[in-house]
């Protein structure tokens, strides 16, 4: 694990920076996204998915940040959102200090060469009728690179990630097994010589072995190419493994955002807890026999009332249903600060277990 | 439920709007100035003046669809140009002539291919199920009138059996669809009909069939030690909602299609009437047959998706 | 990290794989086909169908449209007469031949420009989504209310006879159906992650269809559009059977059997002749098209 200041300073060698190592790579200010629900006769609007319902967050240069959470908790669309994939409701991107925007600051297409993505199902993103040296020179070519050019620096990619080009530039995706597949998916996402990689469940389709191979390539391609993730995975031992910070999404909102040891040492959310407990421990005596975490996710149409996690909440009180805990200001808190939102992180909620205020402890 | 059958039925409205202006345009289509396409050659100036007033065509083109469809809505086709009679009451008459054979061969057809279909698919890449597979490509592939009058050249000329054309001495009038000596001048077509259908259904079944017979629990029924003949039935059980969505939309095709048998056998349904009215160029009534038997073909297709969606409990009923 | 074996990274992925020769796709659609041989026979079969049509001008022995009063409806094999004489006492081998050359124009020009323009539109439609696939399919949807053989007859009805109407007709008829393909088939694509992975690379809409939709809609529609010719065939003899064609003395298989059928009593054989061309040509496509739909069914 290194440390975030460290990176940030190596970051500062790099020619394509502008605003500086305390800069951050990426910002992301209160993005929302709803998806309308037709139905009925005339196919009104008839509910909304708050898939992403007002999060922020930012990633500093040269870190990588795991975004861990529940199927459906709206990690996916995330990643979509910032790619500019589908369009969001409400919300600013600030890339490198600058606003990316269709009218004003960065535009969109310069957003997408210094950001790239590694999708996670590796059968459907890969073009099955292009041999995967062309799928990977397709977006050099878009973006005005010569053809010959293109394909050159395809072959060298793939002996970056680990393909022996001459072997493999002309074969086609149903000939190559599924971690070969997501070594030229993260080919591919390369080629545009980005700066920010967002790779979506980038290994959780592969067997055990092969995806410590792929997470290896990762953090080496990471030294070599000074790069930055979003790591998004449901499986926390990989968070653990590959990430500086971690933020833990439950129905489309940001519980908890810390540092990677804070985090996973000493879990705020009871959320974060659950899943926590929910690992296979390595030892046997340690496993928990019940399920930490019961039932199912409530459904992001009708979210509970208050803070979200209160239906599967063991400490849920009254407070909780009544008023949603806010985070704090993420994007105000230092990298290595580690926020939750729950009622019983913070002092003078009203919550049982809340932490005392100054007056309480002073019995003023 | 009730919202689906609802929402299916309101869906088919703008479809009928749809072939309206279709059958609206056929008229416009047709060479040559549109009220003489509509009135026999011979009729006077001022009864020609009258009709362009009456069927609105000085008025713009949008003004002439809402006129004509209101007459339409009124249940008024207009008059054949052949003999002046009235559209609606040529092809309702014609219209029942054409349902009775159609549905007997549909019927036929649906009967004869899952026999097919099963005996194929419980034999698969055996003789039998190449035989039938040929049989199939041959209903698909055959030209109907062609059957038609290969049958006729059989039964008709060779054998003297049955007779080649028309629909017996009385006419439509005192048709028995029981009594052989009226019956047997419906048993060509029924059986030209019947062949295209018969192949395509039985191809369908025959996929259907298999697909079944391949999947998870067809082996869960065999190891608990089910009959044959009882796996057979529970797969038959599992394609019958399709299948008998495909039995509404061939006795469709067969309604709308049956204008080659018909003209061969000099059978008086529709088909038949479309024929005279090309040969003719009567375009009143090609355009009211035609709008008649859309019409029908748009509502058997509602019946069908209806019908779907109570026996088959995967169709979405939102 | 207990789950990463230390060495891991050392070990290329590569090793284990086989340097198999790389064959593409339609490589392998080849390798299925050549061992189906029904597939090659009709194939075989339509080649040899084509050629006689498309030579006939040198391959008739007798002028198609010159009748001969004395040597009407004469029986196979009577004189010079290989396959008789039809009931103007023209040549049936030179008529059949010459037939061909309309019946097959009409079983495959139709379904080629009903391809390009069906396809156009659901491709269109399948991409965009939203109002514009609405606007499109519901108008698809319009003509689907018709079966096609009813269509056909209207549109050539109103339209009146002739080779250029029954060619307009016939595409009209068959757009529709190309297009609800290539719809359904685009939208497939549409949803999957390399095309996001294209526009993440800020592709624009024009080259995303081009290099990456297009690619992968383009082979179900073929083989779809292959099973129409046989369609397109049948519906083509049929409506020149109902004087919707070419104009007499043009030969047409249709029209021939049409004109035929009053000699039914008189020569029944030599009747029957031109729809067991229509026949044999429609089986043929029709197997074709089965036999490239199982070769190009790639499970990867």
């Amino acid at each position: 694990m290194t440390l975030v200041t460290e990176t940030a300073i190596d970051a500062a060698a790099d020619p394509r920076d502008r605003g500086g190592p305390a800069q951050p790579m990426l910002i992301v200010e209160n993005i929302k996204k709803y998806f309308p629900i037709r139905a009925g006769l005339l196919n009104r609007k008839v509910a909304e998915v708050k898939a992403v319902d007002d999060i922020s967050f930012y990633v500093m240069k040269g870190e990588t940040l795991g975004i861990v959470g529940e199927s459906g908790c709206g990690k996916s669309t995330l990643a979509r959102l910032l790619m500019y994939l589908i369009e969001r409701d409400e919300g600013n991107l600030v890339l490198d200090g600058d606003l990316v925007g269709e009218k004003s600051g960065v535009p969109i297409d310069a957003l997408r060469r210094s950001l790239q993505m590694v999708f996670q199902d590796s059968y459907s993103s890969l073009n099955p009728r292009l041999p995967i040296e062309q799928s990977i020179a397709y977006g050099p070519k878009v973006q005005g690179i010569k053809p010959k050019k293109a394909k050159e620096q395809a072959q060298d990619l793939l002996g970056k990630v680990g393909l022996r080009p001459n072997l493999f530039s002309q074969r086609y995706p149903h000939e190559l097994s599924g971690g070969q597949k997501q070594r030229v998916n993260i080919a591919r996402a390369l080629a545009l010589d980005p700066r920010l990689l967002i790779l979506d469940e980038a290994v959780s389709a592969l067997d055990k072995s092969v995806e410590a191979q792929v997470l290896n390539l990762l953090s080496e391609l990471k030294e070599q190419l000074n790069l930055t993730y979003i790591f998004i995975s449901h499986d926390l031992h990989v968070v653990q493994y590959i990430s500086d910070r971690v933020l833990v999404m439950y129905l489309g909102q940001v519980v908890e955002i810390g540092p990677v040891d804070k985090l996973y040492s000493n879990p705020k959310h009871p959320y974060t807890q659950a899943l926590l407990a929910c690992r296979l421990s390595m030892d046997p005596d340690e496993r928990v026999d019940a399920a930490p975490l019961a039932g199912d996710p409530p459904n992001p149409v009708n979210p509970p009332s208050g803070c979200r996690f209160h239906t599967r909440c063991p400490h849920a009180e009254d407070i909780c249903m009544a008023k949603a805990p806010a985070l704090g200001d993420v994007l105000k808190a230092t990298p290595d600060q580690h926020l939750a939102a729950c009622h019983m992180a913070q002092a003078g909620s009203g919550h049982s277990k809340a932490p005392a205020t100054l007056a309480e402890l002073f019995n003023i | 439920m009730w919202l689906y059958a609802l929402r299916r039925l309101l869906l088919t409205i703008p479809i009928l709007l749809g072939v309206t202006i279709i059958c609206f345009a056929l008229v416009k289509l047709a060479p040559g100035d549109p009220i003489q396409n509509l009135v026999r050659p011979e009729t006077p100036p001022e009864e020609v003046a009258k009709l362009r007033a009456y069927y609105g065509l000085d008025q713009p083109v949008v003004i002439q669809y809402f006129v004509w469809l209101w007459r339409v809505l009124c249940g008024d086709l207009g008059r054949s140009i052949a003999n002046n009679a009235l559209v609606s009451e040529e092809v309702v008459r014609a219209f029942l002539n054409t349902l009775n054979i159609a549905l007997i061969s549909v019927v036929i057809a649906f009967v004869a291919s899952m026999a097919l279909g099963i005996i194929a698919a419980t034999r698969q890449g055996g003789a039998v199920d190449k035989l039938v597979t040929a049989i199939a490509v041959f209903g698909i592939s055959v030209p109907t009138f062609w059957l038609a009058v290969v049958l006729v050249i059989f039964f008709a000329v060779n054998l003297n059996w049955l007779p080649a054309t028309g629909m017996g001495a009385d006419g439509s009038h005192g048709f028995n669809y029981f009594d052989w000596n009226d019956f047997k001048f419906a048993v060509m077509p029924i059986i030209a009909l019947a062949l295209p259908p018969l192949g395509i259904m039985t191809r369908t079944t025959r996929s259907a069939l298999s697909e079944v017979l391949n999947q998870d629990f067809i082996q869960t029924l065999r190891a608990k030690g089910l009959s044959e003949g009882r796996i057979i039935v529970h797969a038959v059980r599992n394609i019958m909602p399709g299948a008998t969505a495909m039995l509404g939309l061939q006795l469709g095709y067969l309604i709308g299609g049956s204008v080659l048998v018909e003209t061969v056998f000099t059978w008086p349904g529709t088909g038949f009437l479309l024929n005279k009215a090309i040969l003719t160029r009567d375009i009143p009534l090609l355009q009211g047959t035609i709008l008649v038997l859309a019409t029908v073909f748009v509502l058997i297709n509602l019946v069908v998706d209806l019908a779907q969606s109570m026996i088959d409990p995967r169709i979405k009923r939102i | 990290m207990s789950v990463i074996p230390a060495d891991s990274a050392s070990l290329p992925a590569a090793q284990g794989a086989p340097a198999t020769k790389v064959r593409g796709y339609w490589g392998s659609v080849w390798n299925r086909l050549r061992y189906d041989y029904v597939t090659l026979f009709c194939l075989g079969l339509i080649i040899v169908i084509i050629l006689l049509a498309v030579f006939a001008p040198w391959l008739s022995p007798m002028d198609p449209e010159k009748s001969s009063m004395a040597n009407r409806l004469r029986p196979i094999g009577y004189k010079k007469y290989l396959l008789g004489t039809d009931e103007q006492g023209r040549d049936m081998v030179s008529r059949l031949l010459w037939g061909g050359r309309v019946s097959l124009m009409m079983g495959i020009l139709p379904v080629v420009f009903a391809t390009l323009v069906g396809g156009m539109f659901g491709v269109v439609a399948g991409y965009y989504g939203g109002k514009v696939n609405m606007v499109i399919m519901r108008t698809m949807d319009i003509f689907f209310a018709f079966p096609s053989v009813l269509l056909a007859v209207a549109i050539a009805g109103s339209l009146g006879g002739g080779i250029g109407n029954q060619m307009l007709t016939l595409t009209v008829v068959l757009i529709p159906p190309i297009c609800r393909v290539a719809e359904t088939a685009t939208s497939q694509v549409r949803a999957l992650d390399f095309v996001d992975a294209a526009r993440a690379s800020g592709a624009s809409t024009i080259s995303i269809l081009f290099s990456h939709v297009l690619i992968n809609v383009l082979s179900p529609v073929l083989v779809y559009s292959s099973t129409l010719v046989s369609i397109s065939i049948i519906l083509a003899s049929g409506l020149s059977f109902l004087g919707l064609g070419v104009s007499p003395p043009t030969a047409d298989w249709g029209l021939m059997l049409s004109t035929l059928r009053q000699s039914i009593y008189v020569q029944p054989i030599v009747t029957a002749l031109p729809g067991i061309a229509i026949l044999i040509t429609s089986i043929a496509f029709n197997l074709v098209s089965d036999g490239l739909r199982q070769a190009m069914d790639v499970k990867a």
